[in-house]
């Protein structure tokens, strides 16, 4: 009896050990095989024209240079705004809210934030930094627009990088007399910068990739010119691939270089990515802990 | 007059009665040590000093704590300044990721010294203080993390001295560290007293018997007994404090 019910246990262990390599086996399947699809097809398209050149020809022809610089502009302008603010409200949650019910508010409102679609965000960034504001469709309602979307991504990630800060540095930064700005600022805040970068590297991704807050606050169909300042619009990668894929002039035509559109979209936000690991090794070594 | 002293204070942590009506105080330039089985009270006593416990969401206290025969507890006083008088070492060593140098030096520093000479001076006096200058005198510039436990612990005890404190709260200083650093620690102990005025916590019988002058016994949150430390350890007046001394429980 006892037998059995061993080689019983034992078979159901192997058969979900399986069945979870299988499926974790082919979540990475699934990337390889869409970077391989990107590749393969935009790798055609990818010559020192296609980034250095004004699209030509209604889009069919040419580079995509003003939408790579647009995307470049709006994902700098994004960070320069959420970054400072989302690693303050953060600092203010972790450091100096009480648990507590304003603790509890401003938490779920934040996880609220991150839950609301992208089209949202871009509806309201239209109504508040395009017409109320005046901005118009430029390069300051876009980032602003595109920031109040990367923030809830920055605050979660800097308070978790907060959280992970033992708590024994904060005592004994403030048993020695410091006070608690200077306790985050000089001990807290350099420990957790590490991860707090982790958080920069996750909002660039989603940032860069996205089109519905662009659509209405700052996208161009079709400016072959670059920007001379954040009031003026631009063409950016993800709104440049949806038009040159679905309403361009000639779409059938058009469909090496949207290949080649997504290819450099996907090169751009992984070279961030690397580089933003780069920094985090950097720091983390500085820091490094026993 | 008294160093330290509580009158019928009392700590709650929410609903929890953390600390029973607890009275005793601390001569100058003596060790006392708290001891007492876990969770009875004597940490959570310690940090009472230096108002540790304010850092901990919904933490209650009534009745007084003096130094000097001032109340920390007033309105007036400034935890800052408070905990300049009254250093802490804590149960693990815990230094910045920082260099020796500026572990010592964050005291100073963040209190408004910036003076390189000042620096140098305090940092050298502080590490020979503690024990550790012939140990780092050449790697000041190191990271606080190639130390090995001990010294790491005896590092966080120059920080503390920096700042010239008059008390020092020590919390199991040396429940983390091998029996060769821990006497390091209670020869230490022993020079310090001559400055500083000590109370330690310890669950370590022989250790508060070896370093202490006196001995408060804890247990559920309240003063079972306080005495010399001989007397304590040799003719304790409560039954509780001989069976826990005896090592019948804890």
């Amino acid at each position: 009896m006892g037998s059995t019910i061993a080689s019983r246990k034992r078979r159901n262990e192997q058969i979900a050990f399986w069945l979870f390599r299988i499926l974790s086996f082919g979540v990475v399947a699934i990337l390889f095989y869409i970077l391989y699809f990107l590749v393969s097809n935009g790798i055609k398209a990818i010559s020192w024209e296609f980034i250095t050149q004004m699209p030509e020809d209604g889009m069919t022809k040419g580079g995509i240079y003003p939408a790579i610089i647009g995307t470049l502009y709006l994902v700098a302008g994004s960070m320069l705004f959420a970054f400072p603010i989302g690693v303050a409200s953060a600092i203010y949650i972790n450091e100096y809210t009480k648990d507590g019910i304003v603790k509890k508010f401003i938490k779920q409102m934040t996880n609220n934030l991150a839950g609301i679609p992208s089209i949202i965000f871009g509806l309201f960034g239209m109504a508040l930094f395009v017409n109320q504001l005046k901005f118009g469709d430029s390069i300051l309602a876009g980032s602003l627009t595109l920031g109040l979307l990367a923030l809830p991504v920055v605050i979660r990630t800097t308070e978790e990088a907060l959280k992970a800060v033992p708590d024994t540095f904060r005592q004994a930064s403030l048993g020695l007399g410091a006070s608690k700005w200077q306790t985050t600022s000089k001990v807290v805040i350099p420990i957790a910068f590490p991860n707090i970068i982790t958080g920069l590297i996750l909002s660039i991704g989603r940032v860069s990739g996205e089109t519905a807050p662009i659509l209405f606050t700052v996208a161009a169909y079709f400016l072959p010119k670059l920007p001379h300042s954040i009031f003026d619009q631009v063409m950016a990668l993800p709104y440049h691939l949806y038009v040159i894929t679905t309403s361009g002039t000639n779409v059938a035509e058009s469909r090496p270089m949207a290949y080649g559109t997504a290819l450099v979209l996907i090169v751009i936000v992984l070279i961030a990515n690397l580089l933003a690991n780069a920094l985090r090794k950097y720091f983390g070594k500085k820091v490094k802990m026993n | 007059m008294n160093k330290l002293e509580s009158i019928n204070l009392n700590l709650y942590y929410s609903d929890f009665h953390a600390l029973k009506n607890v009275s005793m105080s601390v001569k100058p330039n003596t060790v006392a040590a708290l001891i007492g089985p876990s969770g009875c009270g004597k940490s959570t006593y310690l940090r009472t000093f230096n108002r540790m416990n304010d850092l901990i969401d919904n933490v209650k206290i009534d009745g007084s704590v003096l130094l000097d025969g001032k109340d920390i507890y007033d309105k007036a006083v400034v935890t800052d300044e408070l905990r300049k008088q009254v250093g802490m070492v804590f149960q693990k060593p815990n230094p910045f990721p920082k260099s020796i140098y500026e572990n010592v030096a964050y005291g100073l520093r963040v209190n408004g010294i910036n003076n390189k000479k000042t620096l140098d001076e305090s940092v050298e006096k502080s590490l020979r203080q503690s024990a550790l200058w012939d140990e780092v005198k050449d790697k000041l510039k190191k990271s606080a993390f190639e130390l090995s436990g001990g010294q790491q612990q005896r590092l966080c005890i120059a920080r503390a001295l920096a700042i010239e404190p008059t008390v020092l709260l020590m919390d199991e200083p040396a429940s983390a560290l091998d029996p060769i650093s821990t006497s390091k620690i209670e020869e230490l102990i022993y020079e310090l007293k001559k400055k500083y005025t000590i109370v330690i916590v310890t669950h370590n019988m022989q250790q508060a018997g070896r370093v202490s002058d006196y001995t408060a016994f804890f247990y559920m949150g309240s003063l079972i007994e306080y005495g010399e430390t001989k007397e304590i350890f040799t003719n304790p007046k409560n039954q509780q404090t001989q069976n826990y001394i005896t090592g019948r429980f804890g």
